[in-house]
């Protein structure tokens, strides 16, 4: 039976969030031809409409309001609840991001719904729609439904590939004006600390340091390679506890879980608590000076030596192969 | 100032993970508090030293549960209260619901808890409380300043930081970074024997039972398939390094 669906649409300086395609293709899987409705909230160019369409949308909402320029928890909760009420959609799905875990629960909580985040997958099953998401940080997984009232879910970033319509339609744009109740926080500054742009939630390579890496300036060559290949900086706990770096770094069960194609872990030995939030990752690349170190039992491959020494040799190898591609 | 803080008791971060008949298997596990909460309940004791006032630790689950708030009493909280009563266990939907129903009757002006706890790792706790209760929240927070009833939070936002300005009462979650958790000294372990745990059931809310049933399922649980080691590469550490970024260029596209 057809589903109506609508899917929060994250955007990032004027663009959509890869993220948010990904979404649209969760909701393909599960709306059995009912109406995919994107919502963009704040002042957003109206091309992303045209772009969420390629992806799936049928329709585009755009919610405005100066205050909504700004993120903020009242202002968004607001804003996406005044919609699904409007709507009434059978299934909700949004990003699992910093921004959709901040407002998604609060968003199930007025509409008085369950909600399953973090999934990594979703599926129809035995006419039910089944979502898979990791637990203790992907040491296990857990499949879920929900049992009651509207079906409501965050997605992971980097888990469900997006792919273009073959074909599809002019979306449909909304414009709505919207008036906001009190917001109760208010944001004085944000303070940008992430430099290269990468995000490590969404990193398609991570290049990742521990206690091997013994300084914050031994994070240097790790950050060169990144460049070169365009991969985020990642880090154990063992680094972020020793303070060679920022706790922002920090993958692992405390910290972040990432999948990327491509994981280089270097000087990393690989406590249970590190391989928890990195094992699955597409493609394990291990440096260590220990050949019994943990980490190379997991790793596709692994290079036995001192990563003060590998990580120039690989920066300048790849700059290398990268140079002839053109 | 009194402060609530809520908090879960979890499997050490260093515990693999066995399932037995489809349940996983806590026999021999160690358990610690939830590490994001730990650093919730740091903040609520450094908050009360530097202001006075009653920290009181709150969480629900089964009597195991006893041990983890005695160590938070260590710590230096100074009541705590249990909800193990099995009625009352759910979802999320179902827990933010009946913590909502044991705050309700108590007087706060802070609450505090992680962002995210470290088994389920849903992030809801927090924001569905809030909502609950009707409070402004505050996600992932790295720093916490308390001048009156005024509140100023510096935030993680994937990396960045956000100083947010809100107002008592309010409900703040924590992101690793916010302090260093002290470990229960030895007379805090002999003073937190004596303090009060308070145990909730079903009877002492005022809640319908038929209004907080978990609105998803547990269909099943499973590992993820175990990873098979791979190559040691071989060789001079020129030809390794060569060997390696040929295997990569061709099976990972998104290089460069």
């Amino acid at each position: 039976m057809a589903k109506q669906v609508v899917v929060f649409a994250e955007t990032k300086n004027g663009s959509l969030r890869n993220v948010s395609l990904e979404v649209l293709e969760a909701a393909r899987r599960v709306n059995d031809g009912g109406l995919i409705t994107a919502v963009i909230i704040g002042s957003q160019p109206e091309a992303l409409a045209d772009s969420l369409a390629v992806y799936g949308a049928n329709e585009v909402v755009f919610i405005e309001n100066e205050i909504l320029n700004t993120y903020t928890t009242d202002g968004y909760t607001q804003a996406f609840t005044t919609i699904i009420e409007d709507k009434n959609p059978d299934i909700i799905l949004m990003p699992h991001t910093a921004l959709g875990k901040d407002f998604a629960p609060r968003v199930a909580a007025r509409l008085g719904c369950g909600l399953i985040t973090d999934c990594t997958d979703v599926e129809i099953s035995e006419g039910h729609i089944v979502f898979t998401r990791p637990i203790y940080a992907g040491k296990a997984f857990q499949r879920r439904v929900v049992s009651h009232d509207k079906i409501f879910a965050t997605i992971r970033p980097n888990n469900i590939p997006c792919s273009k319509m073959d074909h599809h339609e002019a979306p449909k744009k909304i414009q709505k004006t919207l008036n906001l109740d009190e917001i109760r926080t208010t944001v004085k500054e944000v303070i940008q600390k992430t430099t290269d742009g990468v995000d490590l939630s969404e990193a398609k390579i991570i290049v990742a340091g521990g206690r091997g890496v013994k300084s914050t300036a031994g994070f240097e060559p790790l950050k060169e390679l990144a460049q070169v290949i365009g991969a985020a900086v990642g880090a154990s706990r063992g680094a972020c506890d020793a303070e060679y770096c920022d706790y922002a770094l920090q993958i692992g069960q405390t910290g972040k879980v990432v999948t990327p194609d491509l994981y280089i872990a270097c000087g990393i030995s690989g406590a249970i608590q590190h391989l928890a939030g990195m094992s699955n990752s597409k493609i394990i690349v291990a440096i260590n000076k220990d050949p019994e170190a943990p980490i190379f039992d997991i790793a596709d491959y692994g290079i036995v030596g001192d990563l003060f020494e590998v990580i120039p040799l690989l920066t300048k190898q790849f700059k290398q192969v990268l140079q002839d591609q053109g | 100032m009194n402060i609530m803080v809520c908090l879960k008791q979890t499997f050490d971060t260093e515990e693999k993970i066995i399932i037995e008949q489809d349940q996983i298997k806590e026999d021999g596990v160690k358990f610690i508090i939830n590490p994001y909460d730990e650093y919730a309940l740091e903040e609520a004791i450094r908050l009360k030293e530097q202001y006075g006032g009653v920290v009181t630790a709150i969480s629900i689950g089964p009597s195991r549960v006893e041990s983890a708030l005695r160590t938070a009493l260590a710590m230096g909280a100074d009541k705590a209260i249990l909800i193990d009563d099995e009625r009352l266990f759910g979802d999320e939907f179902t827990t933010s619901k009946v913590l909502a129903a044991v705050l309700k009757q108590h007087d706060f002006d802070l609450i505090l808890g992680g962002y995210m706890s470290v088994d389920n790792g849903a992030a809801q706790g927090g924001a569905r409380l809030a909502e609950e209760l009707d409070l402004p929240h505050i996600y992932a927070a790295l720093k916490v300043e308390v001048n009156g009833s005024h509140v100023e939070v510096q935030r993680d936002v994937e990396g960045d930081i956000e100083v947010i300005e809100a107002k008592l009462p309010l409900l703040i979650t924590a992101q690793q970074g916010l302090n260093d958790p002290r470990y229960p000294s030895l007379p805090g372990i002999m003073k937190a024997k004596k303090k009060p745990i308070q145990y909730v059931t079903a009877e002492e809310l005022s809640i319908d039972l038929t209004q907080i049933q978990a609105k998803t399922n547990i269909k099943d649980i499973t590992l993820p398939p175990e990873r098979q080691a791979g190559r040691i590469l071989q060789g001079e550490l020129d030809d390794q390094v060569n060997e390696l970024v040929q295997c990569l260029k061709n099976e990972v596209n998104t290089i460069g």
